[in-house]
């Protein structure tokens, strides 16, 4: 009987995460508990951070992967692998979108549509750590979908990495949120570094007021002309106008709302906690990660700078009334609305009465459609 | 109400047809063995003649219902129901008749019908020509057809030299005879004709775009046409939106069209700014609310009596002794 309990408990001991934890798991539970400090404590997209720092702490729970347990992400049939399959099979981003779509007033961008430019420039970013990262050795696939974090879009990266490189997508994911957590930090420097006092103290004029059936043409002239050019980003801009369109026509509140509020609110914690989960420490604990890291860094430093270069040099065609304050070139990247909110507080510094995000939002929204533009470019070339 | 009605069947039979036909037009004819001596058997162990159809779209295929026949004459016959009548129908009913995206299934002309769905009713002679056709499940329309020439050899077989691919360019190279003599004409019974072991576009990236300059010039001039072509597009919108508001500002202020006032008497485009200082005005002056949320109400609230709601019928009696 003694022999009998001995060998059971020995073998339930066996089980236990004690047994079969490793220093990759406590690093890992870590970083989790880092992002969640990060989140609670410095307020840094706590809705994005949490989840993740969560699904980091359930994901690296060390336990005995060769027992049959069906409990880990990636274990076929596991509860965690089935919540995962948005993830991986990619259809948990083209729902944020729909919230984005759903969410975000186009105004300022139909008012001034020249700020389209500056949401295309800033995907140089992207294509910039795509380089760089051809030359760390990655392979072009792999390349392309570390590349994306510069567009500054978690969905986005989520997206095309499920696709191009599904073994980085957790490096990928939660490097593109840090960055996109860390943006009051690595804009700010970039922008005051690239612009003259002179420059940040442009004022732009007011937009015009855009009507209902502006509001109303834009999805729909959006989509037919983004997508008949780049017919592969069609999951991610299909579901961004299409969100929009719901939110303006006037006639579908409901929809509009559970598209922006519950249904937004829902697949972000499970991408959240999925993705963040997805990190297992064997998976995750590797010198690509750092690399990717490091890439996605960088081509956050592009995309930010191009963003502000390109206003500098569009400025030089436009006249003395209508010249762009650079501040807001940073706003490329589509991390909505951050980084509109970084030029506002940084107009601020230098002028209390210079409120730009407005102006702002125009490439913000115009970055959100650019990335999902380059990121259906490179699924087309590479996919 | 009935035109509404109509209009919505129309609408659905539409979408229902294109959508029937979309994906059968991907089912292909993909390789054809007309005598198998020493080559695959059969679920019955037995060799026969076979023909292997290859669904080339990215979504799964229904084939039950079209048509497979090696007779020609049914080009003959008009009528739908006599055509149907000479070819081999594939059996409703049988799971494995859904073909997977850009996978195969293999039929055996062995005129054994009986031995189960992939068994069809003719076979295939060898040293004459034979021509192959898929039917759709109207009987008519045919998907593919292909004519095998009496020239390929016992145990060879006529294959797409890529599957489910027409070669546009040189359609004398979209078919060709497949004898396992080399590594490139190996019989590929459902299984690709020719297996990929890398992604074609990676490795012509990785090999001809080292340094990844062709990409980012390529990327980033489609990014900029996309939004180039939305930003004019949303610039002559803009243009017409400004046009008619000003038409209408004119119209309400002077009574008259934009195109009768003098060039010093048309209206300025209102600023957001303007239109919320007006707005601004007109919520003080008139008072309005946007929310009523926290307004305090005195209303009745009548609750109708329902036994589904009352909670006599929720409640357990006390058993009865």
């Amino acid at each position: 009987m003694g022999e009998f309990f001995m060998s059971n408990l020995e073998q339930f001991w066996h089980l236990t995460g004690f047994y079969n934890a490793t220093w990759e798991h406590f690093v890992m539970l870590a970083v989790g508990l880092f992002f969640i400090w990060l989140a609670i404590k410095k307020d840094f997209e706590p809705m994005l951070l949490v989840p993740i720092g969560f699904g980091m702490l359930i994901g690296n729970i060390p336990f005995n992967a060769t027992a049959g347990l069906e409990i880990g992400i990636y274990e076929e049939g596991s509860v965690l692998n089935i919540l995962y399959n948005g993830v991986s099979a990619g259809w948990y981003p083209p729902l944020i979108f729909l919230g984005i779509g759903a969410m975000t007033d186009f105004s300022a961008l139909i008012a001034n549509p020249k700020l389209m430019l500056i949401g295309a420039a800033a995907q140089f970013g992207i294509f910039g750590a795509y380089m760089v990262a051809l030359l760390l050795g990655f392979a072009p696939d792999q390349a392309g979908a570390i590349a994306i974090i510069g567009g500054a879009d978690g969905p986005t990266a989520i997206f095309l990495s499920s696709k191009l490189a599904p073994n980085l997508m957790g490096a990928i994911a939660v490097s593109a949120y840090s960055y996109m957590a860390l943006v009051p930090v690595i804009q700010p420097p970039l922008m005051r570094l690239f612009t003259t006092k002179k420059e940040r103290l442009i004022k732009m004029k007011p937009a015009r007021a855009v009507s209902q059936n502006e509001k109303i043409i834009f999805p729909i002239v959006g989509l037919l002309l983004t997508c008949f050019v780049v017919p592969s980003g069609l999951p991610l801009l299909g579901m961004l106008f299409f969100g929009n369109l719901l939110r303006e026509c006037g006639v579908c509140n409901r929809l509009a709302k559970t598209a922006s509020n519950a249904l937004t609110d829902i697949v972000t914690i499970l991408l959240g906690m999925t993705v963040g989960a997805s990190t297992q420490a064997s998976q995750f604990l590797t010198a690509q990660t750092i690399g990717i890291f490091a890439l996605g860094f960088m081509a956050f430093i592009i995309a930010s700078s191009s963003g502000v270069l390109f206003v500098k040099l569009f400025n030089l065609f436009l006249p003395k009334e209508k010249k762009i304050n650079p501040l807001i070139g940073n706003a490329g990247v589509s991390a909505v609305p951050m980084s509109a909110r970084i030029s506002n507080n940084l107009g601020l510094e230098y002028d209390p009465s210079n409120y730009l995000l407005m102006h702002a939002m125009g490439p913000n929204v115009a970055g959100v459609i650019g990335s999902a533009v380059a990121a259906g470019v490179l699924l087309g070339f590479l996919a | 109400m009935k035109k509404k009605l109509f209009t919505l069947l129309l609408l659905v039979a539409a979408c229902a047809t294109v959508a029937s036909a979309q994906g059968r037009r991907g089912l292909r004819i993909n390789e054809i063995m007309v005598q198998n001596d020493s080559s695959v058997v059969d679920d019955y162990g037995c060799r026969s003649a076979w023909v292997e159809l290859f669904n080339s779209t990215y979504a799964p295929l229904e084939i039950s219902s079209v048509y497979i026949t090696n007779n020609k004459d049914v080009l003959n016959v008009s009528d739908p129901q006599e055509r149907k009548a000479m070819m081999y129908a594939v059996p409703l009913g049988d799971v494995n008749t859904r073909i997977p995206k850009r996978q195969h299934v293999i039929f055996w002309a062995d005129n054994q019908p009986t031995r189960g769905t992939f068994h069809m009713n003719f076979d295939i002679k060898a040293g004459q020509d034979n021509w192959i056709a898929v039917f759709d499940a109207n009987g008519l329309d045919i998907i593919d057809s292909i004519t095998v020439p009496a020239t390929v050899p016992a145990n060879a077989t006529y294959a797409r030299a890529f599957d489910g691919i027409d070669n546009e360019e040189n359609p004398d190279q979209t078919w060709e005879i497949r004898d396992n003599s080399t590594e490139s004409s190996y019989i590929t019974p459902s299984s690709n004709n020719v297996i990929k072991d890398t992604n074609s576009k990676v490795e012509q990236f990785a090999t001809q775009d080292k340094n990844g300059f062709a990409m980012t010039i390529m990327a980033m001039c489609i990014v900029f046409s996309a939004l180039l072509l939305l930003c004019i597009c949303f610039y002559i919108i803009s243009k017409i939106g400004e046009r008619v508001s000003k038409h209408n500002k004119a119209k309400s202020q002077h009574g008259a069209p934009l195109r009768d006032l003098p060039k010093d008497q048309h209206p300025d485009h209102d600023s957001g700014e303007e239109i919320a200082a007006i707005v601004m005005a007109l919520h003080e002056h008139l008072d309005t609310h946007d929310r009523e949320n926290t307004v305090l109400t005195i209303n009745k609230v009548k609750r109708a009596y329902s036994p589904w709601s009352s909670k006599i019928y929720g409640l357990r009696e006390t058993p009865r002794r």
